[in-house]
């Protein structure tokens, strides 16, 4: 099949989750819709509960078998929504992989780090035990692990936090897949070491064209990492754009109050930081209407009545808010602020 | 020294080694110098900032501070009376006076126990009280996190993070200590959340006229609630000052390579290139400057000789022999405002 250069990679459109959790069906993913064309990087940013690890794992089938998954994922044209098992096993791995926030857990403890990587080398491009050897002993060496030929029969656990995240990389690259999904990658890592792992990370995509979401919690990381951006709040994308875009003009009140409320240098002892009031909503129970609306300082009556539609407030940059003429009118965000 | 005020808590050459697990029956087991030669003091009400990476050993110091580890040598001074020297139930009585908050939340708080009960056990453990006070003295310290009486009767599962960690607060207040020490308080809680926390900690300093040792590894936090601020490197303190000191004028290339890795959140921000860097090991035992491995102005001179921590200015000290250097370095690019 032919690929247009400009035909998106993978195009979501719509895309809902309902889990069955224990409190009754949540709602965790509402009406996401983006596209990603190769080479192209995006970054979800929100809160825990937000729905943005449902949304990746959602990409990734890998989300319960009780799940209920509605709208559309289409990875080269072709739908992944329902896709058998045995058919995803062959996408997984290969031409979409995924780096995990807790790299002790995302390895097996039983197993060397060298048939780790092997794995998906020896699944789905059948090379032998030899070959996959040489190749996994080659990514290590190409993620930065030092001595890759002495220490690919060694286990996790002789491997420092940052080394085991370039191991599980490692994994996720083996296959030059086409589709990267980080979530949190450095989330469990040191600041220093955080740096070296994106860096790492951007080199990667930028050498194999491979397109990327990113997933944190962390507004620097999204700041400095990725092209386009989306703010997830209770399962829906209040506020989406390309990352320069958005931060030199926060739309949303909710994206405005998680930059006001980072502690940052410079404000010394003595000053506050302004808080968001109430805490995440639990995704069983949210409010009908716009899900930030109980914490939001801006709210009217509207705001409860439906789910708001999104707003273009620039090339690009749509923001799910009624009341944007007021929240846009403080220029949060404004360039450095 | 002015003897006229006693410091809070006095900490004098600590050094924690801790053996390492024998690897050869014919050699001798390996050690770990988590803590090697640190010393600070704290004054009533003021608050003290442990920044580092993992295995810098800020939190051998904390449990080391909380009399929780008995060092290998060195003072832990509170109030004048060595913690260390104290019988058991001396020491059980002057816990009264230094509580701990810890990093987890989940973990933290016991999910068999009523609110009530856990948090009042530093009191029952300390004194013969009866339930009315008990109850009365929990709904006063409960109100001061502000959560509500009626929380009294429940259990752990049924609050968020943030409330989890205002109730660890909570049992820490409650035997009015003059010193509390946080490892890590608010980096398991989400950013909006985090705010009403870090809010939180400063009121009740402001109060109380508590002293805080804040254990973290987010810069902006120790910089937005401490008075000082001392920077670990492989159990020493390289660098220790005012935070205006610190993090606008950096004289260790480690506080250097800390502030330069944060990543800023802010439009138009590239990715700035790291150079790699290998992580040195606490076990190695050479002479010269700990930092060097990683240091980009190293050379013969901090190849030979380790680098004392030095007065560098008024309230500023450190421990690099070309400070002076590294404070007239252009500043790293800050997040303004």
């Amino acid at each position: 099949m032919g690929n247009p250069a400009n035909a998106p990679l993978i195009d979501v459109d719509n895309l809902g989750v309902r889990l069955n959790t224990s409190r009754g069906p949540a709602q965790a993913v509402r009406g996401i819709s983006f596209s990603l064309k190769r080479g192209e990087t995006l970054g979800l940013v929100g809160e825990s509960g937000c729905g943005k690890s449902v949304t990746a794992l959602a990409l990734m089938g890998l989300l319960p078998d009780n799940a209920v998954l509605g709208g559309s994922v289409r990875l080269d044209g072709r739908q992944l929504i329902k896709l058998s098992d045995a058919d995803y096993c062959k996408l997984r791995g290969n031409r979409i992989s995924m780096i995990f926030q807790e790299p002790m857990t995302a390895l097996n403890p039983m197993h060397t780090i060298g048939q780790q990587v092997a794995e998906p080398l020896r699944r789905h491009k059948n090379y032998s035990a030899g070959q996959a050897r040489t190749e996994a002993i080659a990514l290590l060496d190409r993620v930065g692990l030092p001595d890759a030929a002495k220490r690919v029969d060694a286990y996790p656990h002789q491997f420092s936090g940052g080394q085991r995240q370039r191991v599980t990389i490692a994994m996720a690259l083996a296959c030059e897949p086409d589709l990267l999904i980080a979530d949190e990658p450095t989330t469990a890592l040191d600041v220093t070491i955080q740096g070296q792992i994106l860096d790492l990370i951007a080199d990667l995509v930028e050498e194999r064209g491979m397109s990327m979401i990113l997933i944190s919690h962390d507004l620097g990381v999204i700041a400095e990492n990725v092209e386009r951006m989306m703010v997830m709040y209770g399962g829906t994308v209040v506020e989406s754009g390309p990352t320069d875009e958005v931060f030199r003009r926060m739309g949303h009140p909710y994206t405005q109050g998680l930059f006001r409320a980072r502690p940052r240098f410079g404000a010394r002892k003595g000053t506050r930081l302004k808080t968001i009031t109430g805490t995440v909503p639990e995704l069983a129970d949210l409010p009908s209407g716009c899900t930030f609306a109980d914490r939001c300082p801006l709210v009217v009556d509207g705001c409860r009545a439906a789910l708001p539609p999104v707003v273009e407030v620039g090339h690009g940059h749509g923001v799910r808010c009624i009341r944007t003429d007021v929240s846009m009118a403080d220029r949060v965000g404004a360039v450095s602020a | 020294m002015t003897a006229a005020s006693q410091p809070l808590l006095d900490v004098n050459d600590l050094v924690q080694r801790y053996t390492l697990p024998r690897e050869s029956l014919f050699r001798p087991p390996g050690q770990v110098l988590a803590l090697n030669g640190v010393s600070v003091r704290i004054e009533a009400g003021k608050s003290l900032g442990v920044v580092g990476e993992s295995g810098s050993g800020k939190s051998t110091f904390a449990r080391v501070v909380m009399a929780l580890e008995r060092p290998t040598s060195g003072r832990v001074e509170l109030l004048g009376r060595d913690l260390n020297q104290l019988p058991a139930d001396e020491l059980r009585r002057a816990r009264r006076d230094f509580q701990m908050v810890f990093q987890d939340p989940y973990g933290s708080l016991d999910p068999r126990q009523t609110i009530v009960r856990i948090v009042a056990e530093p009191l029952t453990a300390l004194e013969r009280t009866d339930r009315a006070t008990l109850r009365a003295r929990v709904s006063a310290v409960l109100r001061q996190v502000g959560l509500r009486d009626a929380d009294m009767d429940k259990y752990p599962h049924e609050f968020s993070g943030g409330q989890r960690q205002r109730i660890a607060i909570a049992r820490a207040l409650i035997t009015q200590p003059k010193l509390i020490v946080a490892d890590e308080p608010v980096s398991a809680l989400d950013v909006s959340v985090q705010a009403q926390v870090l809010n939180l900690m400063q009121d009740l300093q402001e109060q109380f006229g508590l002293s805080y040792i804040l254990i973290s590894h987010d810069l902006a936090v120790v910089d937005y609630l401490c008075d000082e601020v001392a920077v670990m490197y492989l159990g020493r303190i390289v660098e220790q000052g005012r935070p205006e000191d610190l993090f606008d004028h950096p004289a260790h290339p480690y506080t250097r390579a800390l502030l330069a890795a944060v990543p800023r959140a802010r439009a138009g921000r590239v990715r700035r290139r790291r150079g790699a860097q290998a992580i040195a090991s606490q076990s190695s035992a050479a002479t010269g400057c700990p930092y060097i491995s990683r240091c980009p102005l190293a050379d013969q001179h901090c190849r030979e000789a380790a680098p004392a921590l030095r007065r560098i200015g008024e309230t500023h000290l450190a421990a690099c022999h070309k400070a002076e250097e590294v404070m007239a370095l252009p500043a790293v690019a800050g997040e303004a405002g």
